[in-house]
């Protein structure tokens, strides 16, 4: 058993196998909002010390798909396990145990902007733990050493540019030392430099600590950069998932359109933007999902 | 049929969300009466910090208004006093239309305008920027981390503005009193005095509580049921305002009824 998933379990065993290596597993997972089902059927499994991106384009469910396993959504059908739990049908104290034990750095920050940096990064270790005061300040120094803004306690969110509120972010996702790390869209929104900057901190979370990272992304570059496997969602639908080089080499169409970055055929004229909206709603049998190295 | 069907449909969304607005309520007073007895200490910094706002922050203006509703008051009174001679009852007329009635509803109406939107503003932006997710991925219940500091501040700052509000009326209507009807300041202020039974300010403290629990409920669910983009901070903060006015003057009718009843009106 790992490292990550004795953090999770609390509990050691000798079982060792590939199965038992598995910290989250998706089964069947549908997610509706009102009247309409943004996620059909998703599976996904992320083993110990791994790094899943999960990619697709804006619209395509991969937000709500982190959401969900989260906890912040609740899905329709389906089940979401993590360490042993079921988070669809999970209490309310089981979920915060849970929680304990996953970090997420929000597409934003979300940081809160009237705490200054050392505070936000302080907050979970003072509402979930005894420690002294003292030592929450040593551990908030640690913690903003690793996402490199030591020297930033006393910044207010609002005087830090926007890489830095993401590193921030994930100095305050890091600060209960959680087996899980969720990512949602980490480079979006920043230049190349610093989105390479958020790349390269990823990479060295997963050597450092073992993490179990997930990561939401349309950025390809940074998603072959960090993944150890990546799943491609489209329309609600897994198309496609494997490793790096398994999605390099699919020939699935719509998996090649957005690797390959070929826009939507334009539309020409009313019927055809009927069709296009027909088909956006409608349920889409069709897709073949193509699990060559899944 | 329609019609009565919609009145129906509005009746029973209505009581719903009224529900909801107790739930809110009923969490964030377990978390301040309860939770303290089951190793939840209470926030005290940031209901200090919330008190500071909701009720140091609305003196000066609360001051002032309510000072000139007391003026106003005295001299609508005596509009009609003075045709019985009976200018004297002026302070009497004044200090019971503030303690059992006025006070209150002004203090909430005004804490409304400056705390009541306040707090849909500030959690809506937190739902927007997605700083209630992060809450609640960090294991923290926001009813208990963002609510109840409020609900604290709310519940014991309403009362104390309610009664400076009361001091600052009767003023108002001594300056009238001194100035056109022959009253000393302590003679103004010992008539008034003589006037109020104990009952006429208890009476109008515990509307008070009630008002400021209706404050928070409504201001903080408006916050937390803020839908996506910035456009709909300003949409809860709205209904925040108009919500509270409306329900707060429910509540001061039920209250004013009870009392009535009960034999303490």
């Amino acid at each position: 058993m790992t490292v990550a998933m004795e953090k999770l379990s609390g509990e050691k065993n000798g079982a060792d196998t590939k199965a038992a290596d598995v910290l989250i597993s998706v089964r069947n997972l549908h997610v509706r909002y009102a009247q309409r089902e943004i996620l059909h059927g998703i599976n996904l499994e992320a083993h110990s010390g791994e790094t899943v991106v999960i990619l697709g384009g804006s619209g395509s469910g991969k937000s709500t798909l982190l959401r969900t396993m989260v906890g912040l959504e609740k899905p329709s059908g389906g089940e979401i396990w993590i360490a042993g739990k079921n988070l669809a049908v999970i209490s309310a104290p089981d979920l915060k145990e849970i929680r304990k034990k996953m970090g997420m750095s929000f597409q934003g920050g979300a940081l809160f902007g009237s705490m200054t940096v050392g505070e936000n990064v302080a907050l979970p270790l003072r509402e979930h733990t005894k420690l002294e005061e003292s030592t929450i300040e040593i551990m908030v120094r640690l913690k903003l050493e690793h996402v490199g803004l030591l020297g930033y306690e006393s910044y207010m969110p609002s005087q830090l540019s926007g890489g830095m509120k993401k590193r921030a972010a994930v100095a305050r996702a890091l600060a209960m030392d959680p087996a899980i790390l969720f990512f949602d869209e980490p480079s979006a929104g920043l230049d190349p430099i610093i989105a390479a900057g958020i790349d390269n901190l990823i990479l060295q979370l997963k050597k450092a600590f073992h993490m179990t990272i997930i990561v939401v992304t349309h950025e390809l570059a940074s998603a072959f950069l960090i993944a150890d496997r990546m799943i491609l969602i489209d329309k609600g639908y897994v198309v496609a998932a494997g490793t790096p080089e398994n999605m390099r080499d699919c020939t699935q169409p719509r998996v090649r359109q957005f690797l390959d970055r070929v826009a939507e055929p334009e539309v020409a004229g009313e019927m055809d933007y009927l069709q296009m909206l027909t088909e956006g709603t409608s349920n889409t049998e069709g897709t073949v999902e193509d699990k060559r190295g899944a | 049929m329609e019609i009565a069907a919609q009145i129906g449909d509005e009746v029973t969304s209505g009581l719903a969300y009224i529900g909801e607005l107790a739930a809110l309520g009923w969490r964030a007073a377990y978390f301040t009466f309860v939770g303290p007895f089951r190793g939840r200490p209470i926030r005290f910094r940031s209901a200090i910090s919330q008190a500071m706002q909701v009720g140091v922050g609305a003196l000066p203006i609360l001051s002032l208004i309510t000072f000139f509703i007391g003026l106003i008051l005295a001299l609508q009174s005596a509009y009609e006093l003075r045709k019985f001679g009976a200018l004297n009852y002026v302070a009497g007329a004044v200090a019971l239309s503030m303690t059992r009635e006025l006070g209150p509803l002004i203090t909430a109406i005004l804490v409304i305008g400056r705390s009541g939107s306040a707090f849909a503003a500030e959690i809506g932006t937190m739902r927007v920027t997605e700083e209630i997710d992060a809450l609640e991925t960090m294991a923290i219940d926001p009813v208990d981390f963002l609510v109840t500091p409020k609900f604290l501040a709310m519940i014991v700052m309403l009362p104390c503005l309610t009664i400076w509000a009361n001091a600052m009326g009767i003023l108002g209507g001594a300056l009238f009193g001194v100035s056109a009807a022959n009253f000393t300041w302590g003679r103004y202020l010992q008539a008034s005095l003589d006037a109020l039974y104990l009952r006429d300010i208890t009476t109008g403290l515990i509307k008070s509580v009630m008002f400021g629990i209706t404050i928070t409920a409504v201001g903080c669910y408006e916050g937390l049921a803020t839908g996506a983009g910035p456009e709909e901070v300003g949409r809860s903060t709205t209904r925040a305002v108009v919500i509270s006015i409306f329900l707060v003057v429910m509540v001061d009718l039920v209250f004013t009824a009870l009392f009535f009843f009960l034999g303490n009106g």
